[in-house]
């Protein structure tokens, strides 16, 4: 069991964001997390990298409780993330930003594994533009190669797909499928379906903060109550 | 016990405390509406009641018109016009600029209106005195006599508490400015119009600080500083409302009277000595405020870490070596070779200018990387001159090594308890400090002995640095040391964090950095640096050199000259000791430097990114192109040669080589492309231009230096921009539809976004 999450409940003044969720991420699996807008998926990687701390519950990696641990110890921990609205260091170049999370883990050579990474998640010949020039899409993967750069144990992957056409999907799904074989735990929150139904080895459904259904991509996708919370069919 | 238990005196200590405290509460109401409002928090609120207490006193005092017509004029007409004007023609122009960008502004107001002030009403001058509302008459209350004047200004901010109050909950305007300050983007959607409701927000805003200024003006006189200064007691009272709470901005506007007068009442020279250890505790009753503010700063809450990063316009590039060397041995060879040329006035101004450079320079790491600002590297200044000038070594390396060291430590010790703050509160963090370090370090016999001290020129071993114009060679010498080693740290390790720090602290934090040891060590690098700028100076320093309002401009001018760039640094050092030449050189245009600088700042909104980058941007097209950059040399050499022997004068030789750095050596790249008919005429109009600038002899052609100062604008704008235009070597649009560069599907709501954050446009 590489996280754990124990009963975590987030509230924003009177409105439950989160509610008594808990769930395992472990090693060598993509764990998926899905639901509609609002349902607290962002929310709960906030409360996950340290961002915001939970009204209650606890987040446990490898036995260690991180519940109060600021974010860059976690961080050391081996907790990396990407985010929804992109949050790239727009005025380094493209391979710097993924050099200074490289040299702020203290790895040898960053200049040498950021641009290996760059190519393991396929972006090649724009090393030296600068990151505020990139594309959505673009801009997301070198979001994924500077979370890699530290050379996490859990990988929380925030919409990585959105803004990627069809191509870099498929080449994203190939990614954290290799990622995941390599034995990190990836946690992916997504609404591209296809990609998650194809990489997730578990999927989770969150509707208005609480957990609505957990198990695996076809189990969940026949779920009675998932269709009817999420897809809006009954 | 009994001499506690003196009612009369309580009472009058009370209703003096809280009368005090009601002009911090009116002051401090505008600041909270305006910030909560606009987002901008405008330190040029205080010099705002400034202006309006001196136009008060023009009207009713010099004019001798009645008060009521007067008080209706100036806080019902004039400031509601003013604020409404700055925020429609100033602030609005600053959206999706960084918080650096939008403090300088108000800082550019700041500077502006101190020299507005200083231009109109002259300190010298000896004015009708400014009476207080009906002076000499007193009420009867408990035992005691109050002034009028006291009780009007309770009564105004009892009036001010509840207007607003009516305002925000009861009035259309109000409950819309509340939506704005809830939710910009809902309110516009909603139909409620921001900008309108923010234009009414700072016309309210300076209307309640033209009454503070006006009431404190009747208790103080007019004098410039205390009433611009009174802003930082304003900034206490708002931070104890968390610059949000209306009634919690009143409350601690009443405790910080209240503290003010028990002090002066009960404290001062009893309870507390008026001198402790040796060390003077004169400064402590006026540092009052600025300690709860400090405190009250230390006390809030760690601000979350905001994610979402917004996008800001400023666009900075990371400095190559070469360039930099090249600038670096430029830069000091240039000085060596005018150096002899100038007079010994010329050469203090422009000792100065560099002296100013290294402190905007310190700024650099700081501010322009990791995006924190100070207000305070003039303070860092003071103490490197006092570290120089007090420890052993007289002077040496060492010494110097020693200075930095301590201020360094100074810097990482101060920022320590101000690093869990960030933008906003971050700066007035380190104003605070400043003016403490101006009213309880600086005024030491420790430190300023006598009003000044003489600080000792750096001993290098067999080089005699004794005249001014050796020590003018050392400190353009020192400059371009620490610019390389400015340059040597954005191209490190660090300073890389420095710049992730500034581009996002959330996606910094969750990779493991740490942000604190972050700030730590750039506040230190910024202090040390600082400290140069004082040890170096070489000569006599006083004091009022350090003080509080002395880093507003180099605030100011480093960020004008671009913030993010050793070249910035310079540019707004040289425009700050510039502004001090056009003084020298043409007496008439001493007023309109005074207001220069902020009048410059308030530009800022249109160029975010400094001046340097947008010049460096016209020499762009020269990086790697040695054969180019030699001719650009050898021009300014063969300039130089000219005047060295007499052939063409010194005015000649500003002429000549300002026309031909910024008009001719730009072109240089697009002169060198081709050879055909623009090229020839273009080569023709900058040869006559660059003989009109060298053989004209300006000295006697034009009258006075100031008026040569304007031509010579005038020429280098001519003959530049003219020989780019037949060059063809402006950017033109190009006309284009979608289809000609290959989209055919329709864009997706991200790549709209995309689209409209690379063309500017605000979301």
């Amino acid at each position: 069991m590489a996280l754990e999450l124990k009963s975590i409940s987030v509230s924003f003044g009177g409105v439950m964001a989160v509610s008594e969720v808990s769930l395992a991420l472990e090693p060598g699996r993509v764990t998926g997390l899905i639901g509609p807008n609002g349902a607290g998926k962002t929310t709960l990687f906030n409360v996950v990298s340290g961002i915001i701390s939970p009204n209650s519950g606890r987040v446990i990696l490898d036995g260690h409780d991180l519940t109060s641990t600021p974010p860059h110890r976690r961080a050391r921990r081996g907790v990396a993330r990407t985010f929804q609205r992109l949050e790239l260091f727009g005025s380094l170049s493209v391979l710097d930003n993924v050099r200074v999370a490289a040299e702020i883990a203290g790895r040898e050579r960053p200049d040498v594994v950021a641009a290996n990474l760059l190519e393991q998640v396929g972006i090649t010949g724009r090393a030296d533009s600068v990151a505020a020039d990139l594309s959505t899409g673009s801009a997301r993967l070198v979001e994924v190669a500077r979370a890699l750069a530290i050379q996490p144990k859990v990988l929380l992957l925030d919409e990585p797909a959105s803004g990627l056409d069809e191509d870099e999907t498929l080449r994203l799904g190939r990614l954290l499928r290799g990622l995941a074989a390599d034995g990190l735990a990836v946690f992916l929150v997504e609404h591209d379906m296809e990609l998650v139904m194809d990489v997730c080895d578990v999927l989770h459904v969150l509707d208005l903060g609480r957990l609505i259904a957990s198990g695996s991509p076809d189990v969940v996708r026949r779920d009675p109550a998932v269709v009817q919370a999420y897809l809006g069919v009954a | 016990m009994l001499a506690l238990l003196d009612v009369d005196k309580l009472l009058t200590f009370t209703i003096i405390g809280l009368s005090t405290g009601a002009i911090y509460a009116i002051i401090a109401a505008g600041l909270v509406v305006t910030y909560t409002t606009s987002g901008i928090f405008n330190l040029a609120h205080g010099a705002t009641g400034m202006l309006a207490a001196f136009t008060y006193w023009q009207f009713r005092f010099a004019w001798g018109w009645p008060a009521p017509v007067a008080l209706v004029v100036v806080l019902l007409m004039l400031c509601p016009l003013f604020g409404a004007a700055t925020e429609r023609f100033i602030m609005r122009g600053l959206k999706g600029t960084t918080e650096v960008i939008r403090l300088t502004v108000t800082v550019a107001l700041f500077a502006g209106m101190l020299g507005l002030a200083n231009w109109i009403w002259p300190p010298d001058g000896s004015r009708v005195a400014f009476r207080r509302f009906f002076e000499g008459n007193t009420v009867p209350l408990g035992g005691i006599n109050v002034s009028w004047h006291r009780v009007i200004t309770l009564a105004c901010a009892v009036l001010v508490a509840a207007a607003l109050r009516y305002i925000m909950f009861r009035s259309r305007a109000g409950v819309t400015m509340r939506a704005v300050v809830d939710d910009r983007d809902l309110a516009e959607l909603n139909g409620g119009r921001p900008d309108r409701v923010a234009m009414l927000a700072w016309a309210l805003g300076a209307g309640l600080a033209g009454l503070a200024g006006v009431l404190l003006a009747g208790e103080q006189q007019l004098n410039i500083e205390p009433l611009v200064l009174l802003v930082i007691n304003a900034y206490a009272a708002a931070i104890l409302g968390r610059l949000r709470s209306l009634p919690w901005t009143f409350a601690g506007a009443a405790l910080l009277g209240l503290l003010d007068s028990y002090y002066l009442g009960y404290l001062d020279g009893r309870i507390i000595p008026s001198t402790m250890f040796g060390f003077s505790l004169n400064g402590l009753r006026a540092s009052i405020p600025i300690i709860v503010l400090f405190i009250a700063l230390v006390a809030m809450p760690v601000s979350r870490l905001r994610v979402g990063a917004v996008r800001f316009r400023e666009k900075h590039r990371e400095p190559v070596w070469s360039t930099s060397l090249l600038g670096a041995v430029l830069l000091v060879t240039f000085v060596i070779a005018i150096s002899g040329m100038l007079t010994r006035a010329n050469t203090l101004l422009a000792i100065n200018g560099f002296v100013f450079a290294i402190a905007a320079l310190s700024l650099v790491p700081l501010t322009g990387y990791a995006g924190q600002l100070s207000l305070a590297p003039m303070t860092f200044a003071g103490l490197g001159a006092i570290a120089m000038a007090k420890l052993p070594g007289n002077g040496s390396i060492l010494t110097l090594a020693g200075a930095i060291l301590i201020v360094a430590g100074i810097g990482a010790i101060v920022a320590l308890p101000a690093l869990r703050l960030s933008g906003v509160y971050l700066a007035l963090a380190t104003a605070a400090f400043a003016v403490l370090v101006s009213k309880l370090v600086f005024n030491q016999r420790q430190t300023f002995q006598t009003g000044n001290i003489d600080v000792p020129t750096l001993a290098i071993p067999f080089v005699d640095i004794g005249s001014p114009r050796s020590r003018l060679i050392l400190l353009s010498v020192a400059f371009a040391v620490l610019g390389l080693c400015i340059v040597a740290l954005r191209r490190s390790p660090l300073g890389r964090r420095l710049i992730a720090l500034k581009d996002s602290q959330a996606a910094a934090a969750t990779l493991g950095m740490n942000l604190t040891a972050t700030k730590v060590a750039a506040f230190a690098i910024s202090a040390g640096i600082a400290a140069c700028a004082g040890a170096l100076v070489g000569d006599k320093v006083s004091p009022q050199q350090y003080d509080f309002l002395q880093s507003l401009p180099v605030v100011l001018l480093a960020v004008v000259g671009g913030v993010a760039s050793v070249a910035g640094a310079l540019l707004g050092g040289m425009l700050l000791g510039g502004s001090l030449v056009l003084v020298i050189l043409a007496p008439a245009m001493t007023n309109i430097s005074k207001v220069l600088p902020g009048a410059i700042g308030i530009t800022l909104g249109r160029n975010p990114s400094g001046a340097s980058e947008q010049i460096a941007e016209n020499f762009r097209a020269l990086a790697g192109r040695w054969g180019l950059i030699s001719v650009a040399v050898a021009g300014g050499t063969g300039v130089w040669f000219l005047a060295n022997r007499g052939i063409i004068s010194n005015w000649s030789f500003v002429f000549a080589i300002a026309v031909w750095t910024l008009g001719v050596v730009p072109n240089l790249p697009a002169l060198a492309e081709r050879f055909d008919r623009r090229t020839v005429s273009a080569g023709i109009w900058l040869a006559a231009g660059m003989a009109a600038a060298a053989f004209i002899d300006w000295g006697t052609a034009v009258g006075s230096s100031g008026w040569r100062l304007l031509v010579l604008i005038a020429v280098v704008f001519t003959i530049g921009p003219i020989g780019e235009r037949l060059l063809d070597r402006s950017p033109r649009v190009r006309p284009g539809s979608p289809d000609a560069i290959g989209l055919t599907d329709d864009l997706t709501p991200l790549e709209v976004e995309d689209a409209e954050r690379r063309i500017g446009v605000v979301l």
